[in-house]
């Protein structure tokens, strides 16, 4: 009964979202007020609708309703609560399911927040939103249907992919998706936008807020999913540049771009078209990440079932939105007049470089990732596209960008003075170079890359707190710190804190991928080896049992010159249902790196196969993500972001600049 | 002053259209220079004879793990193993942890090179995730050939998702 409330649920929302595409926009043309209002009202309707459909396949998640296909094919009554509820985006048609509650629960959102919106614009953009709701629901109920029956119902299910059992793979998913979906808030108000043919510093205002939102969830799923990687796979890798990974790193590079070229339209009334653009790329890439991991084209462990029917009906989809955006695109855009001059170095300038470098890496992972599929489609031929790719174009790419980083803050709009920067940032420079010169000096070919990447990280974060006490002025009048500090916007706080994040993740990346200390041997219970300057001794190997696995684990005392560390629990899981091992890697982070061991297989007698490693500066990584991640949110909570508030509040927002010719 | 702006302007464009042109062919250096690194060619054991790979030439090598070829070497960390699409079998060898999912009979991908003696010396070993998921490319063109390919007790079918596609 209440799959079928929820089967129902879904046909209601595909029935709203019509309505919703068709009625505000009708409205709109006829210029009746009343049916522009009804957007919001459908809005509130589609996200109830979604809503319901979606706890109706939570329900028969959390019951094990093994009548429901979906259910018996990706869920097991032994699993623990959490991986029943995480098993529903875990498939193909759940992973839809999210992805439509999260698309209305933004038009829900804009509904909502967007009151102080004019109402002609707001109901331009639901409508927009429902159409893009329309393309997902019809997708669903016609070739997706997660509440389709089973009869007889068998008495136990298939149980989830054991690796997908996990915490952190848990939350990852949802993430991602409310960051995608996030990203197609920045499209409907660009496509709106892009209608009514004007685009003014209030816009980029409007659609910040939602821009940086999904690039928080974006930042966040993606460092999820990589920590993942790294403590499950039992590689001691992070990143392998799988093209499913790519697709979600695209989106995040547009979305980055975006965030930092809609700031030049807010504050100067400048890149309003190449804005849109991006808007429109952004979100796109989300919806070819969806087709590229959804279709089978490609399989990795994150793609689900190979359908061909689903993957046409995705790249339609994905022809009419993409192409029809940017046809759209190309046909208004002209109208947007460009205004406010810049000189070469100034803030504007500094922010295109920035796009420029953005945009430029985001084609290069899209080539490097489509390249292969191309090459197959066109004469059979198999090849892959390896790391060192896109290692090198991220280097060649990234490098400038983070030596602009430094001068960027620094630089006043319309006309800066470099010579100026250049002096604040001194310090900076001096110490960046020491850096590089004290790395070479002990290898200066094997680690000139190593000291390019560490001066590169030192000259971030450095440049940030230079650039943070030009503001507040804390060396010259230490006593004034907190009352300066109080003043500064919070969004100056968030972009300082999210910069020095990308720093500490370059150094991070840097000196783990340059000092990482491997070793790969049999040990037999009781020896001892070094790793690293440490002292790994294996204890002992029992067996253990968790809710629905048995597992070996191992005991690896670590040591220091006779002083304890830590003790390191590997195991090697083996799972019933599906039958499956997987390798939980022993991990201990100490703030000089993290102690990393992996149990392998029995090798006869007390002896086992293990691959200890020593990763220094790796926790830089995550600690890195969290700053971005805590920036944008700091950054969320400015006060200019709250367009909604009541005009009493309105006093303190600074006015968008005037234009200057 | 008008004229001026659009002069100005122009300038500009000319500007950021440069800085476009310039990164657009230093990545088509880069994809050039780095061609014979970092595009590796994914072959199956009866291509890799076709194509008359050469020793030290890096290339993925998919296919079936070969019935009973499985081998552990003394040292307890080296293995060695037969890949096949049914009509062309490669020896190959590989140091290391194997991934859980390495079977006998199921497909595997790996990345190396041949070395003097034409084993295939694997540094990397990729085995299929779970019952969805198929490493790519690795269930033999000839399929025919595979007298009884296994497949988890599922139908034999040579079609079957098990081996990709």
């Amino acid at each position: 009964m209440i799959p079928e409330l929820g089967h129902f649920a879904l046909i209601v929302a595909l029935v709203l979202s019509v309505l919703g595409a068709i009625v505000p926009q009708v409205g709109i043309a006829r210029g009746d007020t009343r049916m522009m209002a009804l957007a919001g009202q459908i809005a509130y309707g589609q996200f109830l609708m979604a809503a319901t459909a979606f706890g109706a396949l939570t329900y028969a998640y959390v019951v094990s309703d093994f009548s429901v296909v979906n259910v018996a094919a990706n869920s097991h009554t032994a699993k623990p609560l959490l991986y029943k509820i995480s098993g529903v985006w875990g498939n193909h048609e759940g992973s839809l399911m999210l992805w439509v509650l999260v698309l209305s629960l933004f038009a829900a959102c804009v509904a909502f927040r967007g009151k102080s919106l004019p109402l002609r614009f707001r109901s331009r953009v639901l409508a927009v939103q429902s159409t893009l709701l329309v393309g997902f629901l019809l997708f669903m109920v016609f070739t997706s249907n997660p509440f389709m029956r089973l009869d007889p119902a068998p008495l136990e299910g298939n149980g989830l992919n054991p690796l997908l059992q996990d915490p952190g793979l848990a939350f990852h998913p949802p993430m991602l998706y409310i960051g995608y979906v996030g990203l197609s808030v920045a499209f409907s108000f660009a496509v709106a936008a892009l209608i009514e043919g004007e685009v003014t510093p209030l816009w980029a205002r409007w659609v910040r807020p939602w821009t940086l939102a999904a690039w928080v969830f974006l930042t966040g799923g993606i460092a999820l999913g990589s920590w993942w990687a790294y403590y499950e796979l039992g590689w001691g890798g992070w990143w392998f540049w799988d093209p499913v990974e790519n697709a979600s790193f695209m989106p995040w590079l547009a979305a980055t771009a975006l965030l930092h070229s809609s700031i030049v339209v807010e504050k100067r009334d400048a890149l309003k078209s190449w804005t849109i653009l991006l808007a429109i790329v952004a979100f796109s890439f989300s919806l070819l990440g969806t087709f590229l991991v959804r279709s089978g084209v490609l399989t990795s462990v994150h793609a689900f079932a190979v359908d061909p029917e689903r993957g046409i009906f995705i790249l339609a989809f994905l022809a009419l939105t993409i192409g029809g955006s940017l046809a759209l695109y190309a046909w208004r855009a002209p109208r947007l007049a460009p205004s406010g001059m810049f000189g070469l170095a100034s803030r504007e300038s500094a922010l295109i470089l920035n796009n420029i470098l953005l945009a430029t890496f985001a084609a290069v992972v899209l080539v490097g990732t489509l390249y292969p599929l191309m090459l197959e489609a066109m004469n059979g031929t198999q090849i892959t596209v390896g790391p060192p790719f896109f290692e090198y174009a991220a280097t060649v790419l990234m490098s400038p960008l983070i030596v602009a980083l430094g001068f960027g803050p620094l630089l006043a709009w319309k006309r800066g003075r470099i010579s100026k920067t250049v002096q604040v940032l001194l310090p900076a420079v001096i110490i960046a170079l020491v850096i590089f010169w004290s790395v070479i000096w002990h290898d200066a070919a094997g680690l000139l890359m190593t000291g390019f990447g560490m001066a590169l990280g030192i000259w971030l974060i450095i440049s940030v707190f230079l650039e943070i006490n030009s503001r507040i002025k804390f060396i010259r009048q230490p006593g004034q710190f907190f009352k300066r500090a109080k003043r500064q916007p919070r969004a100056t706080w968030g972009m300082s804190l999210a910069h020095m994040g990308l720093g500490i993740i370059i150094l991070g990346i840097t000196v783990s991928e340059a000092w990482t200390d491997e070793t790969l041997r049999l040990m037999k219970t009781g020896e001892s080896t070094e790793v690293g300057g440490f002292t790994f001794t294996l204890e002992a190997v029992e067996p253990v049992a968790g809710p629905n696995y048995t597992a070996v684990r191992a005991k690896f005392l670590v040591e220091k010159n006779g002083h304890f560390i830590a003790r390191l629990l590997p195991e090697d899981r083996v799972y019933s249902d599906p039958p499956m091992n997987t390798t939980e890697a022993g991990i201990y982070p100490l703030v000089r790196g993290d102690l990393y061991a992996v149990i392998g297989e029995h090798a006869g007698g007390d002896a086992w196969s293990v691959r200890l490693y020593f990763k220094p500066l790796i926790s830089g990584l995550w600690l890195g993500s969290a700053f971005m991640v805590l920036g944008g949110l700091i950054s969320l909570t400015d006060r200019r972001q709250r367009i909604g508030a009541p005009a009493g509040k309105r006093r303190s927002t600074p006015k968008p600049a005037k234009q200057e010719a | 002053m008008a004229a001026g702006l659009k002069t100005r302007k122009k300038q500009r464009l000319l500007v950021v259209s440069t800085a476009l042109a310039v990164l657009v062919g230093a990545v088509l250096l880069v994809l050039f220079a780095l061609g014979g690194d970092s595009l590796s060619l994914f072959l199956q054991p009866s291509a890799v004879i076709e194509k008359n790979i050469k020793e030290g030439q890096r290339f993925r090598l998919g296919g079936l793990v070969k019935k009973d070829s499985f081998k552990k070497l003394e040292d307890g960390l080296t293995f060695s193993f037969t890949v096949t699409d049914c009509v062309t079998d490669i020896p190959v060898s590989y140091h290391g942890i194997l991934p859980d999912l390495f079977r006998e009979g199921q497909g595997v991908i790996t990345d190396g090179a041949l070395n003097a003696s034409g084993i295939f010396v694997a540094e990397i070993v990729l085995a299929k995730h779970d019952e969805n998921y198929a490493a790519p490319g690795t269930m033999p063109k000839n399929a025919a050939a595979c007298e009884h390919p296994e497949s988890n007790g599922e139908p034999n079918n040579p079609n079957n998702n098990e081996y990709g596609g």
